[in-house]
Formats: C-alpha cells, sequence, structure tokens
C-alpha cells in the first residue's frame, strides 16, 4: 500500500528539474551595462563595437564583455560607476547618430541561455522608473480628417464645376456645404454620392433657406480614422522614445483610444513628459506686411490674414495660406548661429517640401517669413461630477525673419530662447509630429533608491515569513511537516521558474502574492494531515490513514482552491497594474500548490513510509 | 491527542446578533464619512520623497503656503526621512505637470531631498478604477456563488456568499472607522480576503456535505457541529501559518505594503470566524436538509493511491 509507480516519480523530477532549470538564472543577477542601437541612417556592425572597445581602452574603462545583438549592442561592466563614466565615453565617440542607453543585462550563463532561461523580468516598482498611460485626443483626429474632406470637395467641387458657396464644419456635427441654387445642390449630390464613398449624406436641411447638404463620415472610416491616429501616434512615440535613449521601453496599445507607456530608468520625468507628450509642430508663413497689425488687434483682420502675437505679445499678421508645415522635415538639429551665437535649428525638408520652399520664397525674397510654433494642450477637471476638458492651442511666433535668398532643401531658424529648448524642438522635428494631441493621464514614477528598497524588503518578508511557517509545520507535524516543508520550498521554486518562463513582469504587490501564496499552500497539506490524524484517531492503521487521508482531503483541496483561483482570475481580467501583479502570483501560486502539497508530499511520504509494515505513525 | 467538542452552533444567535451589529456599525460609518479613498480612486498627484537625515516638515507646510497648490497634505511617511505629499485633482494647472512642479518648489525652497516616488492620476482614470474594483468584486461573488451552487446546493452557496458580503462590508467598514488609505493594493487584498474566507467556508461545508452523508442519526445542527469541530484545527492551523507570514510582510515589508498587510490580516481574522459564524448558520437558517445532499451520483474526482 502506498506506492507510486515509477512512472509518476520520473514525472515529478521531471517538473522539479525543470523548475530548477527555469529558476535558476535568477540567482546570477544583472551586470550593469550600456546598450548602443542605431538612432538612424546608421548601422550597428563589428566596426561599431571595435570603435567602442577603443575608445573605451583608451579611458582606461574595464569592461566584461561586449555582445553583438540584431541592431544593437550590449557592453558589460562590472560596477555602475564605470558604466556611467563609459556611457559619456561612448556617447561622444559615436556622436549623434547613435543611442547610447543605460540597462542592466541579465548575467545569465551561456548554457543556460541555449535553453531559453532567463530572469524574470522586475516591474518599474521594483528598478525604477516611469509609466505614463496616455490618451489621445480623438476628437482632434476626427477633425483632422473633417478639414481634410472639406479640402478634397471643395477641389472635387470645383473640378466639376459644381457651384458652392461655402464648406463648413456644421455646428451639429458633420460638414456643412452650402450651394448656389437647388440644381447645383441636386448636381452636387449625385456626384458625392457616386465618387466619395467615405461620406454618408444626411437629407437636405429644408428649414434652412438655402440649398444645402450636410455629410457626415461614415463609421467605418472613423473608425479607421482613430486606429490609424493611435497607430500613428504610437510610432511618433516609439521614435521620440528612441531619442531619448532608454533601455527595454514597453510602448502598447491599451484599449481603443489610449496608449501604454514604460520607460525603466528614467528618472528626469519633466523631460520624459515634455518631449513624450509634445504635440509642437512648426509651419511657415509669409508675413502679411500690407496691414498694420495694431489695426488687426481692434479687431479688423484683413481677409486673407490672421492675428499672431509673438513671444514678447507684440501682434503680427500673417498669410492664411501656409506655405508649409512640420510634415515636410526629415531632420532636424539644433546648433549655434553662426552670426549671433544665439541657439538654432538647422531644418532639412524632403523633396516635396523643399520645391514648395523654394517656390514660396523664389518671388518673396525681401519679404518676411514667419516661423509658427504650434502646440495644444488640455486639462481635465471635474466640475458638478461632470468631467470637462478644456483644450487650449498655442500659437506663437518665434521669428520673422527676412528671406535674403530662394530657400530650398536646408535652412535654419531662430529666435529661440535656449539652448534646452532648440534641442527639444530638433528631437519633437525629427521624431515627426503626433497625429492628434495625447495628454497623461496617469503617472507613475519611482525612484531608484526605493526600487531596491522595495526589492530588499519584499525579499526580507518572503524569506522570513518562508522560514517561520517551515518551522512551525516541522514543530507541528514532525516528519510530515518536513515533507511539507520540501514541498513548500519547491512550490517557491516553480513559481519562481514559471514567472521566468512566461517573463511575467514580478512587482511588490506580486511579491506580495508570493508571501501569501506561502502561507496558503500549506493549507493543503494541513487538511490531509489533519485528516490522517483523524483516521489515526479513528483506529485505522497508520498506512490506510495515510491513504484515506489524501483521499478524502482531495476534493475539499480542489474545491477550495478552484474558488480562490475564481477570485484571482476575476482580479486579472478586471484589474489593472498593481491588481494585475498580485493576481499572476496568487494564481500561479495556487496551481504550483496543487502540484507541490498532494502529487510532490504523496510521492515523498509514499518513499518514507509506503510498503512498510507500520505501528505508529509520527505526525 | 485529545479531542474538543465546542458547541458552535448554540452560540450562533449571540454572534449574530454581534456580527449585524457590526455590519450596521460598518454600514453607518461608511455612509457618513465613506472611505479614505487614496489618488488611484478619486485622481490626484502624489509625491514621495526622501532624505538621509530628518526632514523639517514645517518648511516643507511653510513652502506650500505661499504657493498656488490647494488642500496640500503633507505628512510623514513611514520615518521621519521621507514625507509624502498629496494634492487633489486642481482646477488652475495642468495635472501632468503637477508633479515636476512640486519638486520644484522643493528645490527652490532649499528643501534638498530626493524624489522617491510620483503617482498621478487623472479623475477620469480614478473613476473608471473604481468602476472596475467594483465590477471585479461583484463578479468575483457571482462566480463563486454559481460554482458552489453547482458543487454543492444553493443554500450553501447563499451561506458562503453571505459570509463574503459580511466580510466585505465589514473590512471596508473597519478601513471607514480607522480612516486607514483605501487604494487599488487594499481593493486587491480585499479580493485576496474573498478568496481566503470562501478557502475556509468550502473546507467546513465539504465536511458537512460528508458527515450529512454519513450520519444518519443527529439534527442538521448536530452535523454543523459535529464538522466544525472537525475541521477547527485545521481552520486554526491554516490562519495562524497565513498570518504568520502577513505579520512577516507587515514588519519587514516597508510603508508601501502596510495598508495591504492590515487589510489581509483584518481579514483574515473576520474571514476565519465568518466561515464559522456566519456561512454555517445562514445554511441552517435556509433549511438546509439531509436530503438535499444525497449523491445523485459519484462526486468528487478521484485520486490515485
Amino acid at each position: 500500500m502506498n506506492r507510486y509507480s515509477t512512472w509518476k516519480y520520473i514525472l515529478i523530477l521531471f517538473f522539479v528539474g525543470l523548475g530548477l532549470l527555469f529558476a535558476l538564472p535568477n540567482i546570477y543577477g544583472k551586470d550593469p551595462s550600456i546598450q548602443v542601437s542605431a538612432a538612424r541612417s546608421a548601422e550597428i556592425s563589428e566596426l561599431t563595437e571595435f570603435q567602442i572597445t577603443a575608445a573605451l581602452d583608451e579611458a582606461g574603462l574595464p569592461y566584461k564583455s561586449t555582445a553583438l545583438g540584431t541592431g544593437n549592442l550590449t557592453i558589460r561592466f562590472n560596477d555602475e560607476e564605470t558604466q556611467l563614466r563609459a556611457q559619456a565615453i561612448v556617447k561622444e565617440s559615436l556622436g549623434r547618430s547613435y543611442v547610447v542607453a543605460l540597462n542592466l543585462a541579465p548575467a545569465t550563463p551561456d548554457w543556460l541561455s541555449k535553453f531559453g532561461a532567463e530572469p524574470m523580468s522586475l516591474g518599474l516598482d521594483l528598478r525604477g522608473g516611469v509609466h505614463f498611460l496616455m490618451e489621445v485626443d480623438m476628437d482632434a483626429a476626427i477633425n483632422k480628417a473633417e478639414d481634410r474632406y472639406i479640402s478634397d470637395l471643395r477641389s472635387f467641387l470645383r473640378e466639376n464645376k459644381v457651384r458652392y458657396k461655402t464648406i463648413t464644419q456644421s455646428k451639429s456635427g458633420g460638414l456643412l456645404i452650402r450651394f448656389k441654387n437647388d440644381g447645383e445642390r441636386n448636381n452636387g449630390q449625385s456626384l458625392i454620392e457616386e465618387n466619395i464613398l467615405d461620406l454618408n449624406i444626411i437629407t437636405p436641411d429644408i428649414n434652412e433657406n438655402v440649398s444645402s447638404l450636410i455629410l457626415t463620415i461614415k463609421e467605418e472610416i472613423l473608425l479607421e480614422t482613430q486606429l490609424l491616429a493611435l497607430q500613428q501616434n504610437i510610432t511618433t512615440l516609439r521614435k521620440r522614445v528612441n531619442e531619448l535613449g532608454v533601455a527595454e521601453p514597453v510602448i502598447q496599445r491599451q484599449g481603443r483610444k489610449r496608449i501604454v507607456v514604460q520607460l525603466p530608468g528614467v528618472q528626469d520625468t519633466a523631460r520624459a513628459k515634455a518631449i513624450l507628450g509634445a504635440t509642437a509642430t512648426l509651419e511657415f508663413r509669409l508675413v502679411d506686411e500690407e496691414h498694420e497689425p495694431q489695426d488687426a488687434v481692434g479687431g479688423r483682420v484683413p481677409a486673407g490674414s490672421k492675428l499672431y502675437y509673438d513671444k514678447n505679445g507684440r501682434p503680427i499678421l500673417l498669410k492664411k495660406q501656409v506655405m508649409l508645415t512640420g510634415d515636410a522635415i526629415i531632420n532636424a538639429a539644433s546648433g549655434f548661429d553662426s552670426l549671433t551665437g544665439g541657439p538654432d535649428v538647422t531644418i532639412t525638408l524632403d523633396g516635396r517640401g523643399a520645391k514648395r520652399m523654394s517656390r514660396g520664397t523664389r518671388d518673396n525674397v525681401g519679404k518676411r517669413l514667419a516661423t509658427v510654433f504650434i502646440e495644444y494642450k488640455m486639462e481635465t477637471t471635474k466640475k458638478d461630477g461632470e468631467f470637462i476638458k478644456t483644450k487650449e492651442t498655442i500659437e506663437e511666433v518665434i521669428n520673422a525673419a527676412v528671406i535674403q535668398e530662394q530657400l530650398g532643401k536646408r535652412f535654419h531658424i531662430t529666435g529661440l530662447d535656449s539652448t534646452e529648448e532648440a534641442k527639444n524642438l530638433a528631437l519633437l522635428l525629427r521624431a515627426g509630429a503626433l497625429a492628434a494631441p495625447i495628454y497623461i493621464i496617469e503617472e507613475r514614477t519611482v525612484g531608484p533608491s526605493l526600487g531596491q528598497d522595495n526589492i530588499d524588503k519584499g525579499f526580507n518578508s518572503v524569506v522570513i515569513g518562508f522560514f517561520l511557517v517551515l518551522i512551525f509545520m516541522a514543530v507541528y507535524y514532525k516528519i510530515f511537516g518536513l515533507v511539507a516543508d520540501v514541498a513548500l520550498a519547491l512550490n517557491l521554486i516553480l513559481i519562481v521558474a514559471l514567472l521566468s518562463l512566461l517573463q511575467a513582469t514580478l512587482t511588490l504587490p506580486g511579491i506580495a502574492g508570493i508571501v501569501l501564496t506561502v502561507g496558503m499552500a500549506v493549507d493543503a497539506n494541513v487538511l490531509i494531515f489533519e485528516r490522517i490524524r483523524e483516521e489515526i484517531r479513528n483506529g485505522n492503521s497508520p498506512q490506510a490513514s495515510i491513504h484515506a487521508g489524501y483521499e478524502k482531503a482531495f476534493s475539499t483541496i480542489a474545491d477550495a482552491n478552484i474558488t480562490t483561483l475564481i477570485a484571482a482570475i476575476m482580479l486579472l481580467s478586471f484589474g489593472t497594474g498593481p491588481i494585475q501583479g498580485f493576481a499572476v502570483t496568487l494564481s500561479l501560486g495556487i496551481i504550483c500548490s496543487m502540484f507541490t502539497a498532494i502529487m510532490v508530499t504523496r510521492g515523498l511520504v509514499n518513499l518514507i513510509y509506503g510498503g512498510r509494515n507500520l505501528k505508529k505513525l509520527t505526525i | 491527542m485529545k479531542k474538543i467538542e465546542l458547541n458552535f452552533m448554540g452560540a450562533r444567535k449571540v454572534t449574530t446578533v454581534v456580527s449585524i451589529l457590526l455590519i450596521i456599525f460598518s454600514i453607518i460609518s461608511l455612509a457618513r464619512q465613506g472611505l479614505n479613498l487614496g489618488i488611484d480612486f478619486t485622481g490626484g498627484t502624489l509625491v514621495e520623497v526622501g532624505h538621509t537625515e530628518t526632514i523639517n516638515l514645517e518648511k516643507v507646510r511653510q513652502s506650500f503656503s505661499n504657493s498656488d497648490f490647494n488642500d496640500v497634505s503633507i505628512q510623514y511617511f513611514g520615518s521621519a526621512k521621507e514625507i509624502l505629499i498629496r494634492v487633489p485633482p486642481q482646477q488652475s494647472l495642468n495635472s501632468a505637470d503637477i508633479s515636476s512642479k512640486i519638486l520644484n518648489l522643493l528645490s527652490t525652497n532649499n528643501i534638498d531631498v530626493e524624489m522617491r516616488r510620483v503617482e498621478f492620476v487623472g479623475p477620469q482614470v480614478g473613476e473608471e478604477l473604481k468602476e472596475d474594483g467594483g465590477l471585479a468584486m461583484l463578479y468575483a461573488l457571482l462566480c463563486i456563488m454559481i460554482y458552489v451552487a453547482l458543487r454543492f446546493q444553493m443554500r450553501f452557496s447563499v451561506g458562503a456568499v453571505a459570509a463574503l458580503v459580511h466580510d466585505v462590508v465589514i473590512t471596508l467598514g473597519f478601513f471607514s472607522f480607522t480612516r486607514f488609505d483605501f487604494d487599488l493594493t487594499i481593493l486587491a487584498a480585499l479580493l485576496a480576503v474573498i478568496g481566503y474566507s470562501l478557502n475556509d467556508t468550502i473546507v467546513v461545508f465539504d465536511r458537512v456535505r460528508e458527515n450529512f452523508r454519513k450520519i444518519r442519526d443527529k439534527t442538521p445542527v448536530d452535523v454543523f457541529n459535529i464538522s466544525l469541530n472537525q475541521t477547527l484545527s485545521r481552520t486554526l492551523m491554516t490562519s495562524f501559518t497565513t498570518l504568520l507570514v502577513l505579520i512577516a510582510l507587515f514588519f519587514l515589508g516597508g510603508e508601501i505594503i502596510h495598508g495591504f498587510a492590515i487589510a489581509l490580516i483584518f481579514g483574515v481574522l473576520i474571514g476565519t470566524y465568518s466561515s464559522i459564524y456566519i456561512a454555517s448558520p445562514v445554511t441552517l437558517a435556509l433549511g438546509i436538509k439531509k436530503e438535499d445532499l444525497m449523491p445523485v451520483k459519484k462526486e468528487g474526482l478521484d485520486v490515485d493511491s
């Protein structure tokens, strides 16, 4: 009685071995390292590697190893001080085309990496860093799309010789076209119906005296527009994060209009926020030299012009027609103006942009060209239980310089306040504009010292709690207690192995989940052992008691664990961030404990007591 | 080994009164002063800063009183070397910039500290987290109710959920009364308490079901009493080991995890109590009988021998 067949032992040993293998990388720790990747038009090769090692050797900085990966290069160091100094040196030697980021590379030995075994990834609350949740302003994205349709409709109607008065965004939503007369309207309606398939035509408004049409963008096109705005924003954010030089960033879509950005190791959150959320872009417009800005301030803005203010609050009139927008910019670099010594940004345009620019400036030499800086800002406030979004568009003329000669592909702009401003503007222009403004709606930042603190404290509480339970079980259940202790230790190893295997992220609440699991995992063994004691009290033989104990306790254990698992899964599906971390380790712990507390302890108990003629059981 | 025989069900009238009083007390507290919701649910900004030496709280307060921040709360966090600054959602400032402004304010006032943690939650996100948390709780209770009804019987299911609601309401009442911060981690703890308390209840119910089928000449009250006594040592043992690790977590886990540990310690105690004194009496009061539990087919899964 109470014997396990060999295959069961093999199965147990297999899982235990697997668990040990995948848990092992976690004991090797991590090396401070720098990660070099190419920012633009540059390539990572053996040559880069050679260049870097030469620079490090020259500076007398020892490094542990270098590893060439796909698109990046990792150099490991012995301590953080060397790492920081090396970053500065490598940055200098490689120049602007490369991103040099600080990182912690796992020090997993090669033979383990071959199995695909990697240590668990630590959450931002343990390693330090920033977490942002950003929301894309979809109203703005739709607005932009409507603007596009308006200009499309204008040229379409003009081409087809349909006479219309105005095309505007209707206050009640959609686009409003006013035609000369009913005939033109009917003509226009049938043409639009046939050719512009993205738009719905709503029954003409009869209440109005004018012949008009209301058009709305079709639902599926709207959804597509939103999705596109989201994806485009993710791409832009990715470029901006790359420019910031962050190792292992996470930029993910969440739901239909949100984006999660996680930047491990980033401490300067103010800069990160300014760069990520910036909606800044540039526009170039000619200055209206014929009219007086002061008259416009009084309210009489001439047709074809628009009133702006410069940085010092002085009014300036600019032509409504835009010569060039920020989309045409393919590269931008900050530097210093050779004449004034002030900060400037050198801009490179794409082919189309360069053509427009040269055409636009050719006939206007001697006139002034203004650079307009545009930024959107939003705030959400709660008033009487309602969320109110207030939007603000900042349009500022940063300079208006006389066109000395025809401009082309490259030119530079001045009038910036500081080198910092020039740097940030250049970065934003390089990474491209956002398709629609985004706003930070949640931020969680953890400093590096707190991260380390959290690791230490979490580790301590797991270890102490674990040993307290081990001692208590051994004292209370003697040999069976020791068996349960082995199972508990194994449970812990398996949780770590599973977390590493799934590459799930361990967070502080996750550690709390492990601690709780340790406390609850012994429950299964307590149930079994109490049942065995009871059977013995009822006068059964030791062997029969062991058998009955396991047998009878099983359905209880299953029921109890399944119900707890239900609660954990609910946490997993409805919770966010911290709650999910807790739910992951709790569910893994429950699943592992079913294996260790039932199968493994049974195996051990059978090994110790199985098949023997027992008179007494120490339990 | 001596056998303890306690008449649990005999005391059920007294404990029911105690529980009802506790629930009424909790509801009154919740209705009158609500929960001290953390920024996770209200929205707002939280900044934790630390220093190697004691921080002068007055100086920090002073620098804020001269600023344009409203209703700032400043307190020590864990020790006098760390402070926690909390700012409710502001009308006049761009919300995402508040944390940077706070850090700037501190450095311009010559308060030399290191940023340890920043949390900003937009009011909308806070609202959603509240909603999601409530939903998670409701769905968890619903799923558990269905599972217990299927595995046991409807009356048990009502008894189990009654015990869970009892635990949740009283734990919430405890947080309302003590004014401890109620944030996301506390919500997670509350759901863990549901899982834990249910665990306890299921173990008792399992034994009740077994005994109903086995013991023929006893009243339902006796069957419950016998079952509770048989599972008592296990109930105490498991509660004890769980409390052991939770106490370790409380003392060693750091300030950030304090609320979480408190919620679980309180929840484990109340959960242990409720599985004995709430789940069972409610099931009894609903008129559970032997006939309700006679097996239609063989129950449970087999374990290999």
